[in-house]
């Protein structure tokens, strides 16, 4: 699915993400952690394509190289950033926004755009299995949703999307307990033999909820351990800085 | 070269010219070429009485440059102000009377005429350079005492109405353009509401211009009597040319007691090319009269075409408790310049106004609001409330807002809320990493910052409006 080989980013001359390598197969679900400025959201930015950076290494993505491209074509092609802080658009009807979304996803896909009604079944039916109100939809997007609806939004868009590769960019920061769990469902309930995860994170927190096949531990741009779930609870005790 | 026609037809759709015969007046601005107008229009004398007199007045007058857009000297010689299409010399009786070549034309800008295709629910006058060429749903409106016809046909059939509103909101001294067109109008449209009317469908009119170095000068007058109520829509197109043409129009509405008039315009003259070659010099006066109590002008203005754009639809709030609104989206591309507002002139106790206003500009356009609320000495309890957003494109553009503020009540309450924000990359990222292509992204974001004024428009429009909006962009961000 995914293959990183020496991946060195740089924003502005500063190197952030200094020789990360890592492969994800179809099925997997990886989870990174690490401390704060280790380039965990970078990885994140750079994956989905997001302008600024300077990059070098192999990016590969179901056998294409993704430097070549463009952000809107990386998720056509099934790679889905949640993001650490989404985005307010004024005016936008979250519904609105939704369904242009998928409809350009389908339509790259070379499958048929949905109707409005349709995908409002469409929304009602994945909104209620994530427990999520679907009133927040009917309101602009993200303008005065509350950390945690945002955050919610942003799963039940992956759900909709049903993306190949998802980036949860610490979608748990800031989140209580309720609210935790939904974004485990949504993630639980979409896993499939082929679909694949890449959670960021700084708690282990999460990781009570989601089993990750893997755990790496991502320290100055690089990673620097990687092992089972149960490596995430042995952080959680020692912190990371017995790690360096 | 066909590669580069095709990517200016992209560009601006509207653009072709229509291949026909057409009459002109001799070129230049004089007594004779009025006479000529006048004449060919079979105009009553005191029609071109009140032409003549503004053509004096304007040689006493001076042409306005406090705007903020400059552009060169415009040489009034040098215009043709008349052009119509030889077909059209004799007003068809009906549809079937009208050129094909007039009726394809406005089939190409997606405005049928013909009855099976006709618009449902829009009654449409085609106003073709100087004159207009068809105008449908007549007999329907007529059963309901409705008057929707051009305004050269009302002066001969109904002078009585022509005479006591013409020049009653706009006097013909206003100022040198109002002036001007007072002077050499030609066509326009003319709509009468009788008294607790409704009127049952939208009324529209289609300016288009076609003939090169002809002015446009339009005017219109609508009124609707005590309890009427009426929603018109006017949009407006040109041709593709390396020259400035000039469209100074004249619009007057009039309101009695608990009449409301709902004015939209979706303007779309030709903007110039990339490099501002070219384009409509826009420079219109609007200016409603809510002259009864309880009475409420409502003007919705997208304004996306034109190399210039200058103009402020305004309203006089004579009546007690009358009501004057003002939304507009004004998007500026390339180097589009638009100085455009309002001006709400409080007269009669208890009135309100409401300004909301979004200017978009992107490359190297410049974008001014200016407006003015005026609360005369008598309008207690006068109320005001004006929001002005500005959204920036790109870093060579600009944005500009000029509120003027007159208050002389002690008991009345003026607001003004202002932004000027710029359309932000993150944003952009979040579209983009949902699928969304950059022109669908702008596209999205800048509706959503115009919606407020978008939901104004008549429903069948704010589609098309919407759409407009997308393309007007198209290409702004890199």
């Amino acid at each position: 699915m995914l293959e990183i080989k020496n991946l060195k980013a740089s924003i502005n001359n500063k190197p952030i993400l200094k020789g990360l390598s890592l492969t994800i197969k179809p099925g997997e679900l990886h989870a990174i952690m690490g401390p704060n400025g280790s380039g965990k959201s970078t990885l994140a930015n750079v994956l989905s394509g997001k302008n600024g950076y300077e990059i070098s290494g192999d990016l590969n993505f179901k056998g294409e190289n993704l430097k070549e491209i463009s952000v809107e074509e990386r998720a056509q092609k099934g790679i889905f950033l949640a993001f650490q802080y989404p985005l307010e658009i004024p005016g936008v009807n979250t519904n609105n926004f939704l369904k242009t979304s998928l409809n350009s996803i389908r339509k790259a896909k070379g499958e048929k755009e949905l109707d409005t009604l349709s995908f409002l079944k469409l929304v009602k039916e994945k909104s209620s299995e994530l427990g999520i109100d679907e009133k927040i939809l009917s309101r602009q997007l993200n303008v005065g949703f509350s950390g945690g609806e945002k955050k919610k939004n942003e799963i039940l868009q992956m759900k909709i999307l049903e993306p190949n590769l998802s980036i949860l960019d610490e979608t748990d920061s800031g989140l209580d307990i309720d609210a935790l769990k939904i974004i485990a469902k949504g993630v639980n309930s979409s896993r499939t033999n082929k679909k694949s995860f890449l959670v960021i994170t700084h708690y282990q927190r999460l990781l009570d909820y989601i089993k990750p096949d893997f755990v790496h531990v991502l320290s100055d741009g690089k990673i620097i351990k990687t092992g089972c779930s149960d490596l995430a609870e042995e952080l959680e005790k020692t912190g990371y800085k017995k790690l360096n | 070269m066909k590669q580069q026609e095709l990517e200016k037809s992209k560009e601006y759709k509207y653009g072709f010219t229509t291949d026909i015969e057409s009459i002109r007046a001799p070129r230049g601005l004089n007594e004779d070429v009025i006479k000529f107008i006048s004449k060919i229009k079979k105009e009553p004398k005191w029609m071109l009485d009140w032409r003549l007199k503004a053509y004096n007045r304007l040689q006493k007058i001076k042409e306005p440059n406090w705007q903020k857009p400059k552009y060169p000297k415009i040489n009034y010689q040098d215009l043709y102000y008349y052009s119509a299409p030889k077909s059209a010399k004799e007003k068809p009786k009906s549809l079937d009377d009208v050129d094909p070549k007039l009726i394809e034309t406005y089939e190409k800008l997606g405005i049928p005429l013909k009855e099976q295709k006709k618009l449902s629910g829009v009654a449409v006058d085609a106003v073709f350079d100087s004159v207009s060429v068809a105008t449908t749903f007549k007999d329907k409106l007529t059963e309901k005492g409705i008057i929707f016809c051009p305004i050269s046909e009302a002066i001969q059939n109904h002078p009585e109405l022509v005479k006591k509103y013409l020049g009653s909101v706009i006097p013909i001294t206003d100022h040198y353009f109002a002036t001007l067109n007072s002077a050499v109008f030609t066509d326009g449209s003319f709509v009468y509401i009788p008294e607790g009317v409704r009127c049952p469908m939208e009324l529209s009119t289609y300016f288009r211009i076609n003939a090169s170095e002809t002015g446009q000068f339009e005017r219109t007058l609508i009124i609707a009597d005590k309890g009427s109520y009426v929603s018109y829509l006017e949009g407006c197109t040109a041709p593709m040319r390396d020259e400035n043409q000039l469209h100074a129009a004249n619009v007057e509405l009039v309101a009695l007691d608990d009449a409301e008039i709902k004015y939209s315009t979706v303007q779309n003259w030709y903007p110039g090319d990339k490099d501002g070659k070219g384009g409509i010099y826009n420079f219109v006066t609007k200016r409603g009269a809510c002259r009864g109590k309880n009475s409420k002008i409502s003007w919705t203005q997208v304004e996306t075409g034109s190399a210039i754009t200058w103009k402020y639809p305004s309203c006089i709030l004579q009546g007690d408790n009358s009501i004057g609104e003002f939304y507009s989206i004004a998007i500026t591309n390339n180097h589009q310049k638009a100085d455009t507002g309002t001006k709400m002139i409080h007269l009669g106790k208890n009135t309100k106004s409401k300004i909301i206003s979004k200017g978009i500009s992107a490359g190297y356009a410049d974008n001014t609001y200016r407006g003015l609320v005026d609360i005369n000495k008598k309008a207690t309890n006068a109320r005001n409330f004006t929001q002005c957003d500005s959204l920036l494109m790109g870093n060579k553009c600009g944005a500009h807002t000029v509120p003027y503020i007159k208050n002389k009540n002690f008991s009345s309450v003026v607001e003004h809320e202002a932004t000027t924000s710029k359309i932000n990359e993150d944003q952009l990222f979040y579209c983009n990493q949902r699928g969304l292509n950059q022109e669908e992204a702008v596209g999205l974001i800048v509706n959503g910052f115009c919606k407020e004024v978008l939901q104004q428009l008549p429903m069948e429009f704010a589609v098309e409006a919407q759409k407009l909006v997308g393309i007007s962009l198209e290409g702004s961000v890199g």
